[in-house]
């Protein structure tokens, strides 16, 4: 195929929309919002199988724009989140938010179709521009965890530059295709990419900035990062074990901060980090069915975390709070909102009939097929902690519970049926999951709707239900934080940095007085010669002079004649 | 009062719980089933393996958090 068959790039069309977007008021703002999204969501699928767009950089061959299977799935559910997040912000007040999700959102589309690793690099730093635009429009208190975040991806974008330089210096090509965990510069382009998974050490970045972007930013935040870090792994290392019990940690690290969380988005931010698990996991496993699971499940994935975040987004529209301690009772008089959040809680919990138990089921599943016990029984394990974490948890102490005495509206109608659309996709999927199975990587043959499947899902999950309330009282939420690995850098680290500088100062102190000290000895000796009765200043006499001459003389005429 | 939260009917739903709980149970009898492993054939092994996993899992949380919890104004008093 040549280029000309390409009309245009679906994600360069969203920044540069973005970009638009954000020179543009009132109703044709709204219009705009829209219609960028769905126009760059048919380019998407405009994009045939092939490399188009080859561009020459320095001595090398850029592929602007690499189509398949793998791409197309995550390229439209991007384009996808960014038209129904746009039609949720559309009452959003910040001039900068969306055209920045927009650009975000575009730079994830540019990087799911880069060919090569350099476009790859480029449209990944943007990404990390347009997110941290998002987070900083949240307001003041955005502020500081924006620079965090920033600092965090940056750096995880200079690990992974080092990496591509690494394998291009070692012959490797420049094109982005598998790779294995095999050499210094390999494990580098790894490192950079679990970084955006939120993998650890390195998780504590999302819960830490995501929750404080407004309302409607962090149901874009949820969308994008995370997952373009889970197609580049799918692309690069697929199949790489390591993964497994990265990806493992990721599922127990999430459940058990959500457990201990107060903040309702918060909650919902350790739960992302909880179902990338699930798909690092399924890439670690790297069979075809788990291969496929982990796209499914990306896929389903940031449909029910945009709506439960959009739910959670609609509370804090209304009520202004955020903490679980202060909500409760909304159910009352928030039905839609209530009834959406739920729908999006029991498809993370892929419950049967909704998106979570068509598409996660597939990595257990293979996982079994490999006769992988623990990991098989880890994954269950950690299938009844997503219900109580965030199946339960979430709904019950936002709209049930004791009752707060609030009793809000539901939120505007752009809110209202962004949250409707993305409820009916969510149970769509779960009935009717083959048009997701169509566009997956490889042929599916799975079938999620077997009795055992279906009686057996139902036993964990609502034996998970009897946990919860049983243990209700020790779940009690409480007016606290959990440190994370981000101690280190948001305490240690300027503690140990401020000590430094004491001590620096300190020692530049002492060195300074110790250095004019000896300044002072040296004066007092260049004084004691040079000084107006110093020895080397005073006026000789004639005499002496032609004395010290002739000493001079003899001493260079008997260096000159000594034999040799 | 709303009828969701009036104890007469929260008592209601708990009957209802327990006995879809009982129903999911007995339901294993009525399919067929592939074990992959050992373990995944014991009676009810879902239901009790996801109960006893989120036991595990609450109190495993209360334990880490009674090391690392702060109060929720932690970083805005460094």
């Amino acid at each position: 195929m040549t280029s000309s068959e390409m009309m245009l790039h679906p994600g360069l069309l969203l920044i540069a929309g973005g970009l638009l977007l954000a020179f543009v008021r009132g109703s044709a703002r709204s219009v705009l919002a829209v219609l960028v999204p769905a126009v760059a969501l048919f380019f998407v699928w405009q994009v045939g199988d092939g490399v188009f767009g080859r561009v020459g950089f320095l001595d090398y061959q850029l592929e602007f724009v690499r189509g398949d299977r793998l791409a197309r799935v995550f390229a439209t559910i991007f384009t996808l989140m960014a038209l129904v997040g746009g039609v949720f912000a559309l009452k959003q007040e910040s001039r900068i938010e969306v055209p920045a999700a927009f650009v975000y959102a575009g730079s994830a589309v540019g990087a799911v179709f880069a060919g090569d690793l350099v476009t790859l690099f480029l449209f990944w730093e943007l990404m990390a521009v347009g997110s941290t635009l998002v987070i900083w429009a949240g307001g003041a208190s955005a502020r500081a965890a924006s620079m965090r975040y920033l600092m965090v991806h940056l750096f995880g974008g200079v690990i992974l530059m080092a990496g591509i330089t690494g394998h291009v210096a070692a012959g490797g090509s420049l094109s982005f295709e598998a790779m294995q965990a095999d050499s210094v510069a390999h494990w580098l382009i790894l490192i950079g990419f679990l970084i955006n998974a939120g993998a650890p050490p390195f998780s504590a970045w999302l819960p830490d900035a995501y929750p404080e972007a407004s309302w409607s930013g962090t149901v874009f935040l949820s969308a994008f990062t995370t997952k373009t870090a889970v197609y580049v792994l799918l692309r690069g290392f697929p199949g790489t074990e390591i993964l497994i019990p990265i990806g493992l940690y990721m599922v127990f690290y999430g459940i058990v901060y959500a457990i201990l969380e107060n903040d309702m988005r918060r909650i919902l931010a350790y739960s992302i980090i909880n179902q990338v698990g699930f798909m690092v996991t399924g890439i670690g496993i790297g069979t075809e069915m788990a291969l496929n699971g982990a796209a499914a499940h990306a896929f389903a994935h940031i449909i029910y975390k945009a709506l439960l975040l959009m739910s959670a987004g609609a509370v804090l529209y209304r009520t202004g709070k955020r903490k679980c301690t202060d909500l409760g009772g909304l159910f009352q008089s928030m039905p839609l909102t209530t009834i959406c959040g739920t729908i999006g809680a029991l498809a993370i919990s892929a419950f049967p009939l909704t998106s979570g138990f068509t598409t996660k089921s597939m990595i257990s599943q293979s996982a079994a097929n490999e006769h992988m016990m623990l990991v098989w029984l880890l994954l269950a394990a950690a299938s009844a902690g997503v219900f109580l974490h965030a199946g339960i948890k979430f709904p019950w102490f936002v709209f049930f519970q004791k009752d707060s005495g609030m009793r809000p509206k539901d939120p505007p109608a752009s809110m209202g049926w962004a949250m409707i659309v993305f409820s009916a996709f969510c149970i769509g999927l779960g009935c009717y999951p083959d048009p997701l199975y169509a566009i997956l990587p490889y042929p599916v043959d799975y079938h999620p709707y077997t009795g055992a499947h279906v009686v057996s899902q139902l036993q964990l999950l609502l034996f998970s239900g009897l946990a919860f309330f049983l243990l209700l009282n020790y779940l009690k939420r409480t007016l606290t934080i959990t440190l994370d690995l981000d101690w280190f850098y948001r305490v240690l680290g300027p503690d140990v940095a401020l000590g430094l500088a004491e001590g620096v100062a300190g020692g530049l102190a002492a060195f300074g007085r110790g250095a004019v000290g000896v300044f002072d000895s040296i004066r007092t000796v260049i004084f004691r010669h040079y000084g107006p009765s110093g020895v080397l200043a005073r006026t000789w006499l004639s005499g002496q002079m032609v004395l010290w001459v002739a000493i001079l003389l003899l001493m260079y005429l008997v260096l000159f004649y000594v034999p040799g | 009062m709303h009828w969701l939260v009036r104890p007469e009917n929260i008592r209601k739903l708990w009957i209802a719980f327990i006995a879809i709980l009982v129903l999911t149970v007995l339901a294993e009898f009525f399919v067929e089933s592939h074990p992959h492993f050992g373990i995944d054939a014991l009676p009810a092994f879902n239901a009790w393996f996801g109960f006893i996993g989120c036991v595990i899992l609450v109190f495993g949380s209360k334990l880490l958090g009674m090391w690392l919890k702060r109060p929720d104004d932690y970083y805005d008093k460094q």
